[in-house]
């Protein structure tokens, strides 16, 4: 019933915008990681695989990226243990505050990315809420230093963040249970954790895997949070690039990184797509 | 502890997860809420000195108004550019089938699931190989190409749900392309659009991971932020992003009214229908 006048007026646009400013910058991405620095500071479209070659040699990019990642599987793990009972809770126990309680979850996403990771800094600096609070309990004498400026405290930032994240996705698929299913368990004569375990968990698996790629991957690519509350020990990949990028003023090396980050994040969201499909059921 | 218990029995650990994640998620909102009224500055149990200080130094900070401004401007058009593109896309998505649709169909999305930082990067070396300069301009650029992947998506979902037959109607009883777009079909995505526009427009102003690489002399809201956070806490950012959430609160609020009356009214029309068909 359309035109092709029609289907070339909506379709043209669209996909040339993408192409210019998101396939092409994309595309240019990875053309860098193969280009080269002179020592003069001149990038030189010399097409060579140094950049990676620097990756493997130099074990502080591989200790950093192990870090990330450990930091990234911490956070999504300590995410979903927080995230899933509250979904649970929410979608199976809450009764008639169902809805009040799912806009709390979500409330905390209206807040500035940065502002809540500033709000744990100021929780649990030397000088900061904690820290005082603990000592006018008279539980510490001296402020806790390891609190901020640590793995932990990047942890905690990220898992804050992404929680509701996390909530999100498992708290749709577990409405999408129906719930004629878990009566009928009921009815077969399974107790509630069998129930728990044998119906409601394997139908929410999707929404698990969904919520758990988005709070990996982002934590992953973090380069805010290490900055914030991070300080030299809780430093991720992305401050590596993000020095690249600025003072150490090497962007093909940068653009390696971001490149092997992309690879390997396109890889995860492959993987767990196919994942999802897998356990799919409706 | 509830192993053998009946049926619908709620697990009291249960509850008390629910209460304590909820307290986990708050805490730090609570905090920055509450210390943006400590006259002691930031940081310092218990707070004390109540005052109004920082919101009134807050009203004069010219530096502080001007990056609001921005954000205001980079959100509207990154908005317009936005659901400028994302409307065809998510038609063309809907009605046409094209080589590469598959591919497209992901591209548009992996703004949202990527990091920040690379597309951020990506885009500044291109902003760099085509010689255009940093500025407002480019983030803007660089917004509104992240978020048509929500317009697409919106409008695309709004599209499956959308009844077909009227267009066919309006084009059957002669109305042209054009005049069916714009009495039809754009209707139709109201809601959708509206929806849209406001998760663009919130998502803009906080974004900050795109914007830090595509930044060029005038700071968006989150990077004035950010570059006074390097300098030291004041208890005027508390006192800025208290503000701000109260916004946020009430743009909520204002879109789940609309949403409930688009629903009434969707439920009217069925209504009606009905009863003339009877």
């Amino acid at each position: 019933m359309f035109s092709r006048a029609y289907k070339l007026v909506v379709a043209l646009p669209p996909i040339a915008w993408v192409v210019l400013f998101l396939l092409t910058p994309y595309v240019l991405l990875f053309a860098y990681s193969f280009w080269a620095v002179t020592p003069a500071q001149q990038i030189v479209h010399s097409w060579n695989v140094q950049n990676y070659a620097e990756l493997l040699r130099v074990p502080v990019y591989l200790h950093v990226l192990l870090r990330s990642v450990r930091i990234a599987g911490s956070v999504t793990l300590l995410a979903l243990l927080l995230g899933y009972p509250l979904a649970y809770y929410v979608s199976f126990h809450a009764g008639n505050r169902k809805e009040l309680l799912y806009q709390l979850v979500i409330i905390p996403l209206w807040v500035s990315y940065l502002v809540r990771a500033y709000a744990w800094k100021t929780i649990l600096g030397s000088e900061g809420v904690l820290n005082t609070l603990l000592q006018y309990l008279h539980v510490t004498r001296h402020p806790q230093e390891y609190l901020l400026y640590s793995p932990f405290a990047v942890m905690l930032t990220l898992v804050h963040i992404y929680t509701p994240f996390v909530f999100l996705p498992i708290y749709a698929a577990l409405e999408h249970i129906p719930r004629g299913l878990v009566e009928a368990s009921h009815d077969l004569g399974a107790s509630p954790m069998q129930t728990f375990w044998r119906v409601i968990v394997p139908l929410s698996i999707p929404g698990m895997i969904a919520g758990a790629t988005f709070s990996f991957v982002l934590s992953l690519g973090d380069f805010l949070a290490p900055l914030l509350v991070g300080g030299p020990s809780g430093i991720m990949i992305s401050n590596i690039v993000v020095s690249l990028f600025g003072t150490a003023y090497n962007w093909p090396l940068g653009a390696a990184i971001s490149a092997c980050m992309m690879a390997l994040v396109l890889a995860l969201l492959f993987a767990t797509e196919r994942l999802e499909k897998k356990w799919r059921f409706t | 502890m509830s192993r053998n218990g009946v049926a619908h029995e709620r697990p009291a650990w249960l509850t008390v997860h629910a209460v304590a994640v909820l307290g986990f998620l708050y805490l730090p909102i609570v905090v920055l809420i509450v210390y943006s009224f400590n006259g002691g500055g930031v940081g310092g149990f218990p707070p004390r000195d109540l005052t109004l200080n920082w919101y009134q130094q807050l009203a004069q900070d010219s530096a502080l108004w001007d990056s609001v401004l921005n954000s205001l401007i980079v959100a509207l058009a990154a908005m317009a550019i936005s659901i400028g593109l994302g409307l065809p896309a998510a038609l063309a998505l809907d009605r046409v089938s094209f080589p590469g649709k598959a591919l497209f169909r992901r591209l548009v999305l992996l703004p949202l699931i990527l990091p920040g930082i690379i597309t951020g990067l990506s885009l500044l070396m291109l902003v760099v190989l085509i010689g255009l300069k940093l500025s407002l301009t480019t983030i803007i650029l660089g917004h509104g190409t992240a978020l048509i992947s929500v317009a697409t998506t919106e409008i695309f979902a709004g599209l499956q749900k959308a009844d077909r037959a009227q267009e066919e109607v309006s084009l059957d009883l002669g109305a042209n392309y054009w005049q069916t777009f714009w009495r039809v079909t754009l209707p139709n995505l109201k809601l959708p659009i509206v929806g849209a526009a406001l998760l663009i427009f919130t998502l803009s102003m906080d974004e900050i991971a795109v914007s830090f690489f595509l930044i060029g002399r005038d700071n968006t809201l989150p990077l004035e932020i950010w570059s006074r956070l390097r300098r030291g806490m004041t208890p005027e950012i508390n006192a800025v992003s208290t503000i701000i959430f109260v916004f946020s609160l009430t743009m909520i609020v204002l879109w789940y009214r609309l949403r409930t009356r688009g629903g009434e009214e969707t439920a009217d029309i069925v209504a009606t229908a009905r009863e003339e068909m009877v």
